[in-house]
């Protein structure tokens, strides 16, 4: 029996996206509600009136901005993977990942100046006791969360630049650097979301 | 090599060779993955049901000697063969957490979810085959851990399945505050996971996969309830990651997000400040009142789905159906606070609360009707599964009775905290959840394992159940009314108290005559799995697609191309109809064609090649041959 039959398998993408880019915006939906839980404790504990208030280092300013100048990266690569420009294609994705490890490397630094300030994780220390109060504490926390999924999209960007130099991003092969940026854009997003919010409610 | 073997290797699913590995342990077929699931959930489940008879034999008899039980309880049966209090902590906590988790989130909605939406909106997988496997293996990982948590020489996590902080929160608290408590915060933090990976994975599939014609108006109730739990898990359990990752900092780093300052004589070395325990119960509830819903509204869809199939009559109702699912699901994220009557809220607000909880009853009052009009004047068929989906309606409403006074904010008060609560949701959530999984096993039996299951033993297994249930938690709200509260080890200490004893004797005897119960499934399942009657295709004439696949299940689902649907899935007893049922793959050309849709070798995809009533039938290979000669003569035309 050598005869082979063609059978459509094509998935039909009735909801007009495909599957893949669809499944990413669901995990960026759970993603949204873990900071969104998160937000709300802080805004559900600053109300019971035993909030400390610190300052927060400028460094982490420059770290915003860093962040946005690394969404315009991705967004570039983004376009020239469209345009099938393979070079600068490849230049933006390097930049963009050398912006995001310097977004890490500068969130520790701000942790660093955190500490400087005696803004501790835990908390103070009074009396050789650790004293922990939780208005810097979820700062430490939300922050942190977010530079740990912000290194899975460093990751991501590896695979992307992986696949560009074995030339499997480009304009007829877009599902890749697609979900790459999509979550590049959404980290970005909700650094910038943090931020404001972060300063806001001290 | 058959034809049909050749054509499921065209599908684009089948092209790797299935060693035992890839078939059994590592399987990327949802249906695999959905067995794996079952199998998982219902050995959890024994667990569970065995730690509620151990704290049940505590509550009945608590004089009694059970040094008996020390070959499986071992050193927490002391030398007076009393039960350690520590360890009915640890009992009453992993006994909620692996119902409420392992078996009624994962083993009901993984399994189903996993083997009927692909199967009935048409799709040859899940949108990530790769994903849904690596949620099962989450899922299995945190089993194992939980299950690991029990044999540790402190005990399991002990703090109750809501693991409020402090008992949560210090390590040092209690026996069940140590590492038992670590090892529930991962297993947990893994079971989230594998929820979310599983939640994804249904959504896209449903929204993206479905076959031709199957519009979200064609979709069985099944799809459209798993589609709202999963839309439910997506939403509801990150924010429980947000407060596991919370409360793993204030148990291993020493920050207080919610340990307030009343609590720092216990810990070492750190003083917390400025924490909150209501904030812990505001997180563990935006997640606790929808995860009622992931668990109940499974169950809900199968009921539907086997009711509207053996009672031979279309579902009452359909879209108010659907759009009763939808506002259960909208509703449930209005109404945490109603857990949290006592914790000093604002008045106002827990109005707010109390108004949301209350219009819950209107879309669950609408679905109970929905459930009698579809049975009134039915021509009922009561097989297994027929009388467990009765079951759930029965609980259904003698539970969510009780909800309406728990509802209300100064009646909660009162009974906050006593068995009227653990009554009301072990009737309303924990039962009718479990009956209605039975009834999708019972279902779905012959399209998991090609075998039905012995409906004598099953029918048994329904009134042993059925009454073990109402005996055991109907008198456990008259102890409620009276104050008793619940999580107490003992009840002997004061004279008053013993006044109870015999009603909770009454409902200890009943409480094992129902878990005993279950080693009549477990034995019917097994056997059934070995030994049981080989199934026909559609074995009770249902309209689904899941019922034209071929028997033994394939990679790909279907042997040719995915079938259309034509019509919705509750086209039973038309008039004009010879059969009592008609299958969503049946074009209105087809019905006038008389296309034996009964027979064996029904393929939906070939209407040309169709049996047609009364004349002679070709095999299904023969069927697909002569597709493959037509498809060779088309060719050979074309060229």
């Amino acid at each position: 029996m050598s005869i082979s039959i063609e059978i459509q398998n094509k998935e039909k993408e009735q909801f007009g996206m495909n599957p893949k880019k669809f499944s990413l915006w669901l995990f960026l939906v759970s993603l949204t509600m873990l900071f969104a839980g998160l937000t709300s404790a802080v805004v559900v504990k600053r109300a019971d009136n035993n909030w400390l208030e610190f300052h927060i280092p400028t460094i982490f300013m420059i770290n915003t901005v860093v962040i946005v100048l690394s969404s315009i990266t991705m967004q570039w690569s983004y376009y020239s993977a469209k345009k099938n420009n393979l070079k600068n294609n490849r230049i933006a994705l390097w930049l963009t990942v050398v912006l995001g490890i310097a977004f890490i490397i500068g969130q520790v630094m701000g942790y660093q100046a955190l500490i400087a300030e005696k803004t501790f994780l835990v908390g103070r220390e009074i009396n050789g006791v650790l004293v922990s109060n939780p208005s810097a504490s979820f700062f430490y926390v939300i922050s942190g969360l977010h530079a740990l999924h912000l290194f899975g999209g460093v990751i991501a960007l590896a695979f992307t630049i992986y696949a560009s130099y074995n030339y499997r991003v480009h304009s007829m092969s877009m599902v890749g650097i697609n979900l790459c940026a999509t979550y590049w854009h959404y980290m970005g997003a909700l650094w910038v979301y943090l931020f404001v919010f972060l300063n806001l409610i001290q | 090599m058959s034809a049909s073997t050749i054509a499921a290797a065209d599908t684009g699913h089948a092209h790797h060779k299935e060693s035992f590995i890839t078939k059994y342990v590592f399987s990327q077929d949802h249906k695999m993955i959905a067995r794996q699931f079952l199998i998982t959930g219902i050995l959890m489940g024994f667990v569970g049901g065995l730690m509620s008879s151990f704290f049940r034999i505590q509550l009945g008899f608590p004089n009694a000697d059970i040094g008996f039980l020390r070959p499986i309880l071992g050193g927490w049966v002391d030398e007076y063969g009393k039960l350690d209090p520590g360890f009915y902590m640890s009992l009453v906590t992993i006994h909620g957490t692996i119902m409420v988790f392992f078996v009624l989130t994962a083993g009901l909605s993984g399994t189903f979810s996993n083997l009927l939406i692909p199967l009935q909106i048409g799709a040859r997988d899940m949108a990530a085959p790769f994903v849904n496997m690596l949620s099962y293996w989450f899922f299995l990982m945190s089993s194992i851990i939980m299950f690991a948590s029990i044999f540790i020489s402190t005990g399991p996590a002990g703090a109750g399945w809501t693991i409020y902080p402090p008992l949560s929160a210090l390590p040092k608290t209690m026996s069940g505050s140590g590492l038992g408590m670590t090892m529930w915060l991962i297993s947990m933090a893994l079971f989230i996971g594998s929820a979310l990976m599983g939640a994804l994975n249904y959504v896209a599939t449903v929204l993206n996969m479905r076959t031709k014609g199957m519009y979200m108006t064609r979709m069985p109730l099944t799809i459209w309830a798993f589609t709202v739990t999963a839309i439910l898990g997506i939403l509801s359990f990150p924010v429980l990651f947000a407060a596991v990752i919370l409360l793993i900092f204030d148990r291993s780093l020493g920050t207080s997000f919610y340990l307030s300052d009343i609590y720092t004589a216990v810990s070492e070395g750190v003083i917390h400040k400025g924490g909150s325990p209501v904030l812990f119960q505001h997180l563990f509830w935006f997640l606790g009142h929808p995860e009622v819903y992931i668990v109940l509204l499974p169950a809900l869809g199968l009921t539907s789905e086997v009711m509207a199939t053996q009672s031979r009559k279309p579902i009452f109702g359909y879209r108010a159906m659907i759009g009763s699912i939808l506002a259960i699901g909208l509703l449930s994220f209005l109404v945490w606070g109603h857990h949290m009557f006592l914790t000093g809220m604002n008045p106002f607000l827990g109005s707010v609360f109390l108004v949301a909880t209350l219009i819950i009853a209107v879309p669950s009052a609408v679905k109970t009707f929905n459930y009698l009009a579809t049975l009134w004047r039915g021509n009922l068929k009561f097989t297994t599964a027929m009388l467990f989906s009765i079951g759930v309606v029965s609980l259904f409403t003698s539970g969510g009775l009780t909800g309406l006074f728990l509802g209300n904010a100064a009646i909660d008060i009162p009974l906050h905290n006593t068995y009227f609560v653990v009554a009301h949701f072990h009737i309303v959530m924990g039962a009718a959840a479990i009956f209605g999984m039975f009834a999708g096993v019972y279902h779905w039996f012959p399209k998991m394992f090609g075998k039905l299951m012995d409906e004598k033993l099953g029918t048994l297994h329904f009134w042993l159940t059925f009454a073990a249930v109402y005996c055991v938690f109907v008198p456990m709200h008259f102890i409620g009314l009276d104050g008793v509260p619940r999580r107490y080890y003992s009840f002997t200490d004061f004279e008053e108290f013993n006044q109870w004893i015999q009603l909770n004797k009454f409902i200890s005897i009943s409480a094992f005559v129902g878990m005993g119960a279950q080693f009549i499934f477990l034995y019917n399942f097994f056997n059934s799995m070995a030994n049981g009657r080989k199934t026909t295709r559609n074995p009770w004439n249902s309209n689904t697609l899941e019922w034209t696949t071929p028997v033994k299940g394939i990679h790909g689902n279907w042997p040719g191309e995915i079938p259309t649907v034509y019509r919705w899935p509750y086209d039973y007893s038309r008039p004009d109809i010879e059969l009592d049922y008609l299958p969503q793959t049946m074009s209105d050309e087809d019905i006038a064609n008389k296309i034996d849709y009964a027979s064996e070798t029904y393929d939906p995809v070939l209407t040309d090649e169709k049996p047609i009533r009364g004349e002679t039938k070709h095999s299904h290979e023969e069927v697909i041959m002569l597709q493959l000669i037509e498809q060779k003569k088309n060719k050979n035309k074309d060229s």
